[in-house]
């Protein structure tokens, strides 16, 4: 399984780095167009389902406009769905009050926010995975210094997405050969993963010396540069503003409710 | 236990991203007063080896299932609370943004359960202070086993804590407590198992990585233990104000959020009955001459509509209308710019 989670890093890593409208908008803008919308989601009652819906404006407009597969991102969204649907599972069946009648069928409150704890869950999600398939790692790296976070941690974010790659492949030779030792349940006991982890550990420190004497030789001297210079221009200007503006009235405006009522008297 | 966007409140976030964010830069600063450079390749790529430990899983004896290396203990015996802490921070940082595990929002309150407690509490005031004594491969093993069932106890009590706070979930307190807790009683235990094992290795293959550090933490150990301390408080303070504001908007909140749903303050279930229902009836037998039983299909709408006893069914109705359309809007304006950027290429 882990296996395909790590392909799928890497199938980010190429997304990140196509060329569209939305992936030439600078780092900082994306990022901070991400936050606000995950906190405009959130910021949504318990009870609320059709607030939530026009906001699936903006993975779709993200998803067609940055030419990213919307089956490759569900499918990441899904995958960790687990927790939030496990804790969000519990509100049908302790909250039975009933909210809505629809067709004879009494709707719970429970089901109710359920069910909008799940559209929150999709919304938050795919706009997170949304950014960095747009976004390459590096280029978030570098708006997260400018907007402030110390350099140390961006300089590890950088090392640390650097050389998972590399460690993985690491991993993966020592549990092939594992594997290739090893029938059945042998091998994987808790005594045989502590001999590989702890050899992965080894030559992970060895790795981490041979990493800094090359960096010493090409002159490092604790911090890291970049080549790439990003700027704002008027693409992120209008971006933001877009997007802050539909935030704004999304939030404030029922939509939902004003297309409904409009196209029912339309119908009558 | 990756807490999730989903079942936060933005105040909750942001109180953690608050509290996270003052952690992040406290160690920076104090690591950039006294870390030598050639910490920083060694943070990056142990960080890079905790993702790469967790694809090599063992069978936890006496169960099916698989356990893996969680990570925030092992990063603070070997680096010292200070650098885990940020190491641990952007292994949760990359999981938030390629895993979608958390998310944005929740990647605070996620540094906080999951750094916080290992580096700061579980390794300053159990394990050190057992170490410190004599690291025997035993003290090594009964201290990591120690810590990593305290840490991972604090950090699922705080997931807890911050769902309960966020109001999202109908969980009640004790209940939540009562699933979250021994669960990771046992994923500590596990863990904590682990973490020995790796750590003896280490100690019998390559000594001296371990004494750097537990050589060179005593100086700053007293200070660091006061002045987290008194962060906890704060925040603390600052979560029990978020928590009494949400006492007192709840309620307001809850009705705010009936009204968004139904166009009026009050739940229909109040007025549910026959009454209620049949006056709705009657006011859809009123509205219909206007629509005039000219075609079947349309009496047809009428006689569905007519069986739902919602006193207000034209909110829910619009309500269901308006939801298609906007969904439909949604999928047709995503389709049609993903086919006019395909026309050109």
């Amino acid at each position: 399984m882990f296996d395909r989670e790590y392909f799928n890093l890497g199938y980010l890593d190429i997304l990140s780095y196509r060329d569209s409208v939305i992936h030439r908008l600078d780092p900082r803008t994306k990022l901070v167009a991400a936050l606000a919308f995950i906190v405009t989601v959130v910021s949504f009652p318990k009870y609320e389902i059709t607030g939530l819906l026009p906001f699936f404006l903006f993975p779709a407009m993200l998803f067609s406009l940055g030419d990213i597969p919307v089956r490759f991102i569900v499918k990441k969204v899904l995958l960790v769905s687990a927790f939030a649907f496990f804790v969000g599972i519990f509100n049908p069946l302790l909250d039975h009050r009933p909210l809505h009648v629809i067709g004879g069928i009494t709707i719970s409150g429970g089901w109710i926010s359920f069910f909008s704890i799940m559209l929150k869950f999709f919304l938050t999600a795919t706009s997170a995975l949304l950014l960095i398939a747009t976004t390459s790692f590096p280029g978030i790296c570098h708006a997260l210094q400018k907007l402030g976070m110390p350099e140390i941690f961006v300089s590890q974010l950088i090392f640390l997405y650097r050389y998972i790659f590399v460690l993985a492949e690491e991993a993966m030779k020592i549990i092939r050969a594992r594997d290739m030792r090893s029938f059945g349940s042998r091998g994987r006991d808790m005594k045989v993963f502590i001999r590989l982890s702890g050899m992965l550990f080894l030559r992970t420190v060895e790795r981490a010396e041979r990493i800094y004497q090359a960096m010493l030789s090409r002159g490092f001297t604790g911090r890291l540069l970049t080549m790439h210079s990003y700027g704002f221009t008027s693409a992120d200007l209008v971006f933001l503003s877009a997007t802050i503006t539909l935030l704004y009235l999304f939030r404030t405006y029922n939509v939902v409710g004003a297309l409904g009522r409009i196209s029912l008297r339309g119908l009558g | 236990m990756h807490m999730a966007d989903a079942l936060l409140s933005p105040a909750v976030g942001a109180t953690f991203w608050a509290g996270s964010l003052g952690a992040v830069t406290c160690c920076a600063r104090k690591l950039k007063e006294s870390m030598d450079e050639s910490m920083i390749p060694l943070m990056g790529v142990l960080g890079a080896f905790i993702f790469a430990s967790q694809m090599i899983n063992f069978t936890i004896p006496g169960t099916g299932s698989s356990g893996h290396l969680g990570g925030g203990m092992i990063l603070a015996i070997i680096l010292g609370p200070y650098a885990a802490f940020i190491v641990m921070a952007s292994v949760l940082t990359v999981q938030a943004f390629f895993f979608a595990d958390g998310g944005l929002l929740a990647l605070g309150c996620n540094i906080w359960n999951l750094g916080i407690y290992p580096c700061f509490i579980a390794y300053s005031l159990m394990y050190r202070p057992i170490v410190r004594q004599g690291n025997s491969p035993m003290r090594i093993t009964a201290a990591s086993v120690i810590s990593a069932v305290i840490g991972l106890q604090l950090g699922a009590f705080s997931v807890v804590v911050q769902t309960l706070l966020s109001g999202r979930s109908e969980l009640p307190f004790g209940a939540f407590l009562l699933m979250m807790q021994p669960v990771h009683l046992v994923i500590g235990l596990v863990e904590g198992f682990a973490t020995a094992g790796v750590i003896n290795f280490v100690r019998a293959a390559r000594p001296e990585i371990l004494e750097n550090v537990l050589s060179a933490q005593p100086l700053s150990s007293g200070v660091s233990t006061r002045k987290v301390a008194v962060g906890l408080l704060v925040v603390a303070a600052i979560t029990g104000g978020a928590l009494s504001w949400f006492a007192s908007a709840n309620p307001d909140g809850l009705e705010w959020s009936v009204e968004k749903v139904f166009g009026r303050p009050e739940l229909p279930a109040q007025e549910q009955g026959i009454a209620p229902a049949l006056k709705s009836l009657q006011e859809k037998t009123a509205v219909l001459p206007d629509y005039g039983f000219k075609e079947p299909d349309k009496a047809d709408k009428n006689s569905v509509g007519s069986s739902w006893p919602a006193p207000d069914p034209e909110a829910s109705v619009s309500g269901i209308v308006g939801s298609a359309m906007v969904l439909a809007a949604v999928l047709l304006i995503g389709l049609a710019i993903r086919l006019l950027r395909r026309k050109p290429s």
